[in-house]
């Protein structure tokens, strides 16, 4: 009578008993299953394609281009952890673009020039730092405005940020007069490789998903959001000041998103204001796929991570076996739709009340 | 039994409240929730706020918990009048409520619910989830909340009675004067609802100040050692341990008994 709170199942021992709980945990992490996915398609292809399909070469290849996607995907991992979404992707992309355009023009080089017309081998850390600072602040505007329009104003952030996806579109397009902007000034930093072998959008692409991973996993700020999108009634009541937090969200997944915009211009050398449409999409899927519920308090970077990889894998692989790659799009959809259902029933089984 | 559970309600002049409502009125619109109501809690005693629906006991525990401020008033703390802006400002005095909706955040484990709001930190910005699982394991084991094997799983997969375990022991975690529990049995069956009163009891044996809400009288009985009765607003009644019995309780709810003079 002393001891236990609620009458359990009396622990009969054994291993048996502890093998069948470590299948029901591993049944019960979603990143797990969507893991398990993974490694399925990639062995899959493997057998497939040997050789081809495994190559490192291949893999970089791979990892270069989900850089930028996984960027975003680990700013809108918080948001939607926040029971929120975050359409507005792409303008904070587009924005980040423009706004470092813009202020490379701003840079004088001499000569009546300016950093914006700088060749590859002439670009200096000032006008990365430049170009990084305005694509940052881009995204940070967009996301203080989604931050406060769904905090402060309780706008659905379905809405609130399909407003600020077309409003910050429109703005990009005002700024730039209709028409895209190329410049070479941050080519070093899009297509070079600090460590050999390595392009450097890999290496940003891993500091930023090392640092979402300390913040949402590790820290009290994290810890906090995963409240919020459980319970923010809870959060409230122990003194968790929960509008101010939905706002800091909102910003991080706007940087994130101007910090894409920065690592696309670097890349493509070009602003691309009609370029990433569907990148909120494509992060929402990741983010989805990767066990992230979309009702909020479940999920996890690692989980995006493997998200990100799926659609990318599928593709490729489909490539590289003469099968046609808009397949890609049909198999991403039904192992969305089977990873949300998923979710669904594993809520379901869970809340026994 | 303790010591100061053998006194009686109406000889507690010598005490000094934990804390205590004096003359409290609370209007929501036309609803008088609160016409001069008084209150008094001791340490080291459970008192059961009992009253018909509607006779203002979640109103008057607001009160107290700094949730919603009195028109008019006084609320005092070990004696002190204090004026509660928010549940911090009655957190920090000591004060905490197990709401009747329990309030855990579903998704998080039993550590991260103790310790919501209030994170033991690293390097400032970092939890620190191992301490903090630690002592709240600690904790459990001293108020016998039976979890301790389920430390790592969300308190979604917990039973009713397991999740108002978590929430009376966060309660108890934290409070160092008074803890206030609105219905807490409401929801459970016989063997979840002893062990919440066991539960109970030992907060009180550590020294606290139980504020406890219920409408099953034989239980109030049981777990009490003093009793007051609310009615539309006011306190109608006080009793010590052994006072009362299930008639006179429902004679005094219903307003056919009466021993307290309006202050
Ligand atoms: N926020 C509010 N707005 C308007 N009226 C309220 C509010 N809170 C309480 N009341 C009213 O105040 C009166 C007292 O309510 P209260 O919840 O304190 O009663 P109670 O004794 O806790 O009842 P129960 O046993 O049903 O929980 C009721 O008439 C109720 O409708
Ligand atoms: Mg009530």
């Amino acid at each position: 009578m002393s001891t236990a709170m609620a009458p359990e199942p009396v622990d009969n021992g054994g291993d048996a008993r502890t093998r069948r709980s470590i299948a029901r945990a591993v049944l019960a992490n979603p990143t797990m299953v969507t893991f398990g996915a993974l490694a399925v398609i990639i062995l899959a292809f493997s057998a497939l394609a040997p050789g081809l399909f495994t190559q490192g070469s291949n893999f970089v290849q791979l990892a270069q281009n989900v850089a930028i996607l996984t960027v975003v995907s680990v700013g809108t991992t918080f948001v939607i952890i926040t029971a929120g979404v975050d359409l507005s992707i792409p303008s904070g992309i587009v924005l980040g673009q423009v706004f470092a355009v813009q202020a490379l023009k701003l840079l004088p080089l001499g000569e009546g020039t300016t950093a914006f017309d700088a060749t590859a081998n002439q670009t200096t850390a000032l006008s990365v730092l430049v170009a990084v600072t305005a694509a940052l602040l881009g995204g940070l505007i967009i996301g203080l405005i989604n931050g406060v329009v769904v905090a402060y104003l309780r706008v659905p952030p379905l809405l609130a940020t399909l407003g600020t996806l077309g409003a910050g579109l429109g703005v990009a397009l005002i700024l730039q007069d209709g028409v895209n902007s190329a410049t070479y000034a941050l080519d070093p930093v899009g297509n070079g490789a600090l460590i050999a072998g390595i392009p450097n959008l890999i290496p940003i692409a891993l500091v930023v998903v090392i640092a979402g991973f300390v913040l949402l996993h590790l820290s009290v700020f994290g810890r906090h959001t995963y409240a919020i999108g459980s319970n923010p009634e809870a959060a409230r009541r122990v003194g968790i000041n929960v509008e101010r937090h939905l706002l800091k969200v909102y910003v991080l997944g706007g940087v994130a998103s101007g910090l894409a915009g920065f690592l696309s211009l670097s890349y493509f050398s070009t602003t691309s204001i009609g370029g990433f449409s569907t990148a909120n999409l494509q992060a929402i899927t990741a983010v989805a796929l990767g066990g992230t519920s979309l009702f909020g308090g479940v999920g996890s970077i690692i989980g995006t991570l493997i998200g990100v990889w799926i659609p990318a894998v599928l593709k490729n692989g489909f490539i590289i076996t003469g099968v046609q790659p808009y397949w890609q799009d049909v198999a991403v959809g039904f192992v969305l739709i089977a990873a949300v259902w998923f979710d669904q029933l594993r809520r379901r089984s869970r809340d026994r009340g | 039994m303790t010591a100061a559970a053998t006194d009686v309600g109406t000889a507690m002049a010598a005490a000094i409240p934990a804390v205590s409502a004096h003359g409290v009125t609370k209007s929501f619109g036309h609803v008088r929730a609160l016409r001069g109501a008084s209150f008094e809690a001791f340490p080291g005693q459970v008192t059961a706020l009992v009253g018909d629906n509607g006779a203002g006991k979640s109103t008057l525990i607001k009160v107290l918990a700094g949730v919603i401020p009195p028109d008019e008033g006084e609320v005092r703390v070990d004696g002190e009048p204090v004026h509660f802006t928010d549940p911090l400002d009655a957190k920090r005095r000591g004060i905490e409520t197990v709401y009747q909706d329990l309030a855990l955040v579903p998704d998080l484990d039993a550590a991260a619910n103790v310790f919501l709001g209030r994170e033991l930190r690293r390097m400032r910005f970092l939890h620190d989830h191992a301490e903090m699982r630690r002592r709240t394991r600690n904790a459990f084991v001293e108020l016998g909340v039976g979890l301790v094997q389920d430390m790592r799983v969300p308190v979604a997969s917990f039973s009713g009675g397991q999740k108002q375990g978590v929430a009376i022991a966060r309660s108890a975690m934290w409070a160092s004067r008074v803890i206030i529990m609105d219905e807490p049995t409401a929801a459970l069956g016989v063997i979840q609802t002893a062990k919440v009163l066991e539960l109970i009891e030992r907060i009180r044996d550590k020294g606290l100040a139980v504020i406890f809400i219920a409408h099953n009288l034989p239980q109030v009985l049981q777990v009490a050692d003093r009793i007051e009765v609310l009615r539309l607003g006011r306190r109608v009644a006080r009793f010590g341990r052994g006072e009362a019995d299930v008639d006179r309780l429902i004679a005094a709810i219903s307003g056919a008994y009466t021993n307290d003079e309006p202050t």
